[in-house]
Parts: C-alpha cells; sequence; structure tokens
C-alpha cells in the first residue's frame, strides 16, 4: 500500500538529515503510528507522503502510484488532517466543511448530505452554523477531521490529532478513527501520546533521528525489548538509538 | 476546476466579509482620503484665490516705482498692504520679527530714491547710446555713479517655496515693465519729442491651451487630478488584506490543506485574483459614484467620465492585477502579520511617494525621475492622466497596461517560486 525506499531529506539550511536511509512498508488498512521524540522526522516524513515537500532522494509509492510522477492521483485518494486547526476560524463549520470538501470536488448534493451525517457522528451537528472561533479545542479538532475525510479517502494520514484536546473529545476522535479504520480506511497517525498509540495503532514505527528504529505490533515490541509498555519501550529504544 | 474555482472565490468572498477591519481599509477609507485630500486641497486653491493676504509694506522710495508696485498689491485681489503696526509706522526691524516669528507670510522693502535712481541710470544707458550714434555727444548731463538697488523681501520661513517664487515673479515682472516704460519715456525725452509714437501695450500674450475632444473642452481641476491618484492608492492598499490573508493561510495551517489537495495552486491564485479584482473595481466604482454624484453636493467639482468610462475601467483592470500581484509576493515572503501589514502599507506608501501620487514627477529631481519609472503605480497614473486629462485612447496607454501586466506576472511567479523555495528551505 504505501512503499517507503531509501529516502532522504535534508533542509537548505541544516547540516544534518532530517530522514536518512528510511524505508518503510505500511500494509493495507492498518493504523500504522509514526512515533518519535521531537526533531525525529515524523513531520518531515508526513509532509512528503502528503506531497508538501520533496525528498533529497529515495522514493514513494503509494497504493501502486509512484509519487514522482502520480502525485495528483496520490492526493485524491489520501486525506491529511495536520496538526495544526487547518480551518478558517470567522467561517462556520459549514462553510469550511463546504469549502474543503469542493476542493476535493465532492458533488453538492452528496457533500451536505456527508456534512450532515459526519457532524452528526462526531456529536457536532448543532454547532455547524457557528464560527470556528467560538469553538472550543476538542471541537475545532472534530471539525479539522471531518475536513479531511469528507471525499473518502483510502488513506488517512493524521498529525497529532489529539493535541489539546479534553479527554472527552480525545475518546470521541478516536472512536470515530477506529470506525473509519474498520470500514477499511487505512490510518498513518504521529503522536507523542504512547498509551494512546498502544491501544489505537496496529502497528508502530519508532523513529528517532530522522532514523527508523524499529516497526512492529505494539504487543509485540514490548514483548521484544522486554518493557512495560510501549513508553517505557520507546524510551529504551530512542535512549540505546 | 470550475466548481473548485468558484468554491475558491466563495470563500474569499466570505473571508472578506467577515473581517470588518479589512473592508474598513478597502473601502471606508479610500472615500474618506479622496474626500479629504480633494477638500483641502480645493480649500487651499480657493482661500489663496479668496483670502487677502497681509503683506508688510516699508516704503523708503514713496516715488513712481514704490506706488505702483503698492497699486498692484492693493489691486490682486488677495494681497493686502500693511505699512503700520499698533497705529505706529512700521520699522524694517519690526517687519522682519513679524515674519520670521510667522504672524506674516510676507514683508517688502523699498530701498530709498530707486525710482529716481533707476531714472537716473536709464537716462545715462540712453544718454549714452544716443551719444554712440553722435545725435549729440558735446551734452553729458547723467555722469554721477548709480549703485544698483535691492528690494529686500522677507518670507516666513513655513511659507511655501511655491509662494516665494510667485511674490519674487511678481515684482521682478512689475519692476521689468516700469524699467521698460522708462527706457521708452528717457529715449523720448532725449530725443526732445513727447510722442514719438512708442506703443507701451503688451505684444506678447500668454493662452493656455488644453486638451480638447470633439465635445468638449477637457480643463484640468482639482477632482480631475485627485480621483485616479487617491484612486490607484486605495487599490494598491488591498496589498495589505491581500498578504494578511495569505499568511493567517500559512499560520492557521489550511495551506497545508490546500497544497495537498488535488486542486491545482493556479486554482487557489486565480480565486484570490478574481476576488480581490472585484473588490479594486468595487472600489474603483464606488469613489467614482462618489466623486461624481457626492462632490457637487460638497462644493468640488464633478469627476468627468464622458467617453473615457470603458477606458479608465480597462486601465483600474490592469491596475489591479498590479497590486494583487505585489500582495501575492508580499504574502508569500512574509511570515507572520506583524511582518505583512506594516510592511506591506509602507510599501505601498514608497510606491505612492516615488510614483508621483503627492508630488508630480516632474517636480522630482533627476535621481527620483529615474526611480518613479520602476513604481507600477507611476504607470497607472500616467495612464489615468493620459485618459482622463491629456485626451488620449486606449491604444495610446497600451505601454503602461503592458508594464502593469508585466508586474502582475513577474510578482506572481516570485510569490509562487519563493513559497516553493520557503517549504523546501
Amino acid at each position: 500500500m504505501i512503499e517507503i525506499e531509501k529516502l532522504y531529506k535534508k533542509y537548505k539550511n541544516s547540516d544534518v538529515f532530517a530522514l536518512e536511509d528510511f524505508s518503510l512498508t505500511i500494509k493495507q488498512n492498518e493504523i500504522h503510528g509514526l512515533l518519535g521524540p521531537n526533531g525525529a522526522g515524523k513531520t518531515t516524513l508526513m509532509s512528503i507522503l502528503s506531497g508538501l515537500i520533496k525528498p533529497t532522494s529515495g522514493n514513494v509509492v503509494i497504493q501502486n502510484l509512484n509519487q514522482k510522477t502520480d502525485l495528483k492521483k496520490i492526493q485524491k485518494i489520501i486525506g491529511i488532517v495536520p496538526q495544526e486547526y487547518a480551518l478558517y476560524p470567522t467561517l462556520t463549520a459549514r462553510e469550511n466543511l463546504e469549502f474543503f470538501g469542493k476542493i476535493y470536488k465532492v458533488p453538492s448534493k452528496e457533500l451536505h448530505e456527508k456534512i450532515q451525517l459526519l457532524t452528526e457522528k462526531v456529536g457536532m451537528s448543532k454547532f455547524l452554523d457557528k464560527k470556528i472561533d467560538s469553538f472550543s479545542g476538542g471541537m475545532k479538532r472534530r471539525i479539522n477531521l471531518l475536513a479531511g475525510i469528507l471525499h473518502q479517502p483510502e488513506i488517512l494520514f493524521l498529525d497529532e490529532p489529539t493535541v489539546g484536546v479534553d479527554i472527552q473529545s480525545k475518546i470521541a476522535l478516536l472512536d470515530y478513527l477506529q470506525e473509519l479504520h474498520q470500514q477499511g480506511m487505512s490510518i498513518v497517525y504521529t503522536s507523542h501520546h504512547m498509551a494512546e498509540a498502544e491501544d489505537f495503532c496496529t502497528q508502530v514505527t519508532i523513529m528517532n533521528q530522522g532514523k527508523s528504529i524499529v516497526t512492529a505490533e505494539p504487543k509485540e515490541l514490548i514483548k521484544q525489548v522486554n518493557a512495560y509498555n510501549l513508553e517505557e519501550a520507546f524510551v529504551n529504544l530512542t535512549k540505546l538509538s | 476546476m470550475l466548481s473548485q474555482l468558484l468554491a475558491c472565490i466563495k470563500k474569499e468572498i466570505l473571508l472578506l466579509i467577515r473581517d470588518i477591519g479589512g473592508l474598513v481599509i478597502l473601502f471606508i477609507m479610500p472615500l474618506i482620503l479622496v474626500i479629504t485630500v480633494t477638500k483641502i486641497q480645493k480649500s487651499t486653491y480657493d482661500s489663496f484665490a479668496e483670502a487677502s493676504i497681509p503683506v508688510l509694506f516699508i516704503d523708503h522710495d514713496q516715488d513712481s516705482i514704490s506706488a505702483i508696485v503698492k497699486k498692484h498689491i492693493s489691486h490682486s485681489g488677495n494681497l493686502k498692504i500693511v505699512t503700520e503696526l499698533n497705529g505706529k509706522k512700521l520699522t524694517e526691524d519690526e517687519l522682519k520679527t513679524e515674519v520670521f516669528k510667522g504672524k506674516y507670510q510676507v514683508g517688502i522693502v523699498i530701498p530709498a530714491k530707486l525710482s529716481k535712481d533707476l531714472n537716473y541710470k536709464i537716462n545715462q544707458n540712453v544718454e549714452k547710446i544716443l551719444n554712440e550714434f553722435a545725435f549729440d555727444s558735446t551734452q553729458v548731463k547723467y555722469n554721477q555713479q548709480v549703485n544698483p538697488k535691492t528690494i529686500k523681501l522677507y518670507f516666513d520661513p513655513a511659507t511655501s517655496l511655491a509662494f516665494k517664487e510667485n511674490v519674487s515673479n511678481v515684482l521682478d515682472k512689475l519692476i521689468t515693465d516700469t524699467e521698460n516704460k522708462s527706457i521708452y519715456k528717457a529715449f523720448q525725452q532725449e530725443m526732445g519729442s513727447n510722442d514719438l509714437g512708442f506703443q507701451n501695450e503688451k505684444f506678447i500674450h500668454f493662452q493656455e491651451i488644453v486638451p480638447e475632444d470633439s465635445k468638449s473642452v477637457l480643463k484640468p481641476n482639482v477632482t480631475q487630478h485627485n480621483v485616479p491618484a487617491w484612486t490607484l492608492f486605495a487599490i494598491f492598499f488591498i496589498v495589505v488584506p491581500l498578504s494578511i490573508n495569505i499568511v493567517k493561510e500559512k499560520s492557521l495551517g489550511t495551506h497545508i490543506r490546500l497544497l495537498t489537495s488535488p486542486m491545482p495552486y493556479s486554482v487557489q491564485i486565480i480565486g484570490k485574483t478574481i476576488t480581490y479584482l472585484i473588490i479594486s473595481l468595487l472600489q474603483f466604482t464606488m469613489i467614482l459614484c462618489v466623486a461624481k454624484l457626492v462632490f457637487p453636493l460638497i462644493d468640488l467639482p464633478g469627476f468627468k467620465t464622458d467617453g473615457i468610462l470603458f477606458s479608465i475601467y480597462g486601465l483600474t483592470i490592469f491596475a489591479s492585477l498590479a497590486a494583487i500581484g505585489l500582495g501575492l509576493l508580499i504574502g508569500a515572503i512574509a511570515k507572520t502579520q506583524e511582518q505583512s501589514a506594516p510592511f506591506g502599507a509602507t510599501l505601498v506608501v514608497i510606491l505612492a511617494a516615488i510614483g508621483g501620487v503627492w508630488i508630480p514627477v516632474f517636480a522630482m529631481s533627476d535621481f527620483m525621475q529615474h526611480f518613479a519609472k520602476i513604481s507600477p503605480m507611476n504607470w497607472a497614473l500616467d495612464g489615468y492622466y493620459s485618459l482622463i486629462l491629456r485626451n488620449q485612447s486606449f491604444l495610446q496607454i497600451v505601454p503602461n497596461i503592458i508594464l502593469l501586466t508585466l508586474f502582475y506576472i513577474i510578482t506572481l511567479f516570485a510569490a509562487i517560486y519563493y513559497d516553493k523555495f520557503r517549504r523546501e528551505d
């Protein structure tokens, strides 16, 4: 599904590689967690996978489409949920969702139905005509997520989707993401929350200093390094590397 | 692609409508600006023409020349002779103090024996000339040395250069005319005749010819000068909300969503261009309506657009494109709103200053005139003046339009390239 081969990324004003000899295979219908400390290269990897920036060298193939030649096709089948609340604060939730649906060419009638349905699922239908700047962090996160899935992407990239939200909103978000996963959507996700990743991900890759250290199922990984939980495994692995 | 473009335009319009500060910058401030500046300039001209400016006057001559100067000043209509202060005759020290304190704009001191010495000098010269022709070389009546005379002019240091020049020129002309008449008179006297048939009336007259079209004579007035200049200034101010809009998209993260969507980047740019072009044309229409309909109600000349309406709208489209290109570039370069807003506003003020919005380009130094040529505001302003005041056709301003279009294209590509470069940086 996603084949990352010998990826290197060096920013112009940097002496070190943000990604170095990074290879990874993410299979269909996984919830794949990219875990690592700050500066590990998670956001750079997400930016490359979504086509926002180009790698210095290496190759990315998504659903048999090569990113170098088929970027626009890839962008149609992926959804992005950035770490920021990537919404227009002075527009209502409905206006935001309509705009982001339209840029993916979702037909108007289908889009309106989807907005209604999806906002009901995440408990936001009552607030559709309220402006984003009147929302709490959790409400913004939910609309932020919906803006990335209106066009029913095959693969969803989530960058720290639960940062700054209350526990109720976090549970609601993760439950809904599980539901999407059960419907067949593959999810690539970055997080600092190891406990959240342990429960949520079917597969995790631990990254440090631009390199992939290990890829495994969370439980298997904990067992491999003889740790108590994923957090301990993560600390041990990143310390060693 | 069309549905994506329409969605972008709708989004941009909604963002603008909800931004009250932006709307004030775009629509209210330009109106206030155009009305205020035109009204101030009109009232300045009017007050200069109507008001009676007091002129401190000391007459040590007490003869024909000072009488002529006094008479001319008294009859000028906008200058009034003042020879006494607090009931006492004015002294030169008092005159100097009063003028340099700014209580009076100008003071004139006519030296003693000016008329007498001038006439003596003229007679001396005439006598010399006639002696050269040997009409009568034996009699030399005017053989004394006469020193040159100085009429002292005192100006308030805060007085404008134009006023100073004007007063000096008027006095210079008066003295020259008087001198000429005295020369003729001296010839008549020396040749022993009371009437040699010299005609003292002006032989050369001045007539201002203004551009004409088949229907009417286009007389430049304060409205015809100010409306295009300040409308252009307002149009270029869209640089501020447009660059803020782009910076906000970057800081909010919506930029990431847009760049990672299948929608071509060009659609986003076209969406912004169309929206801000509509805004510019609305601004222009609003100012035009006010200048045509409201100006006459507030004692200002109405703006005339007879036969040039389509041409000035055509030029406005290209001027707006240049402004949009600049806004896109500043938006791409700036990292925060704190950078884009003051930088954009200051840049527009600089472009307006060097572009001739405040001071005509011809009045600038050679060095600054070269700079004026690189200001898109100058290209647009020159185009407006060509259409409105010089009675030229749209075809004649095509070079201006080409420059404005090139400016849009260059700034647009620079913005796209810089944005790409920055992301990879």
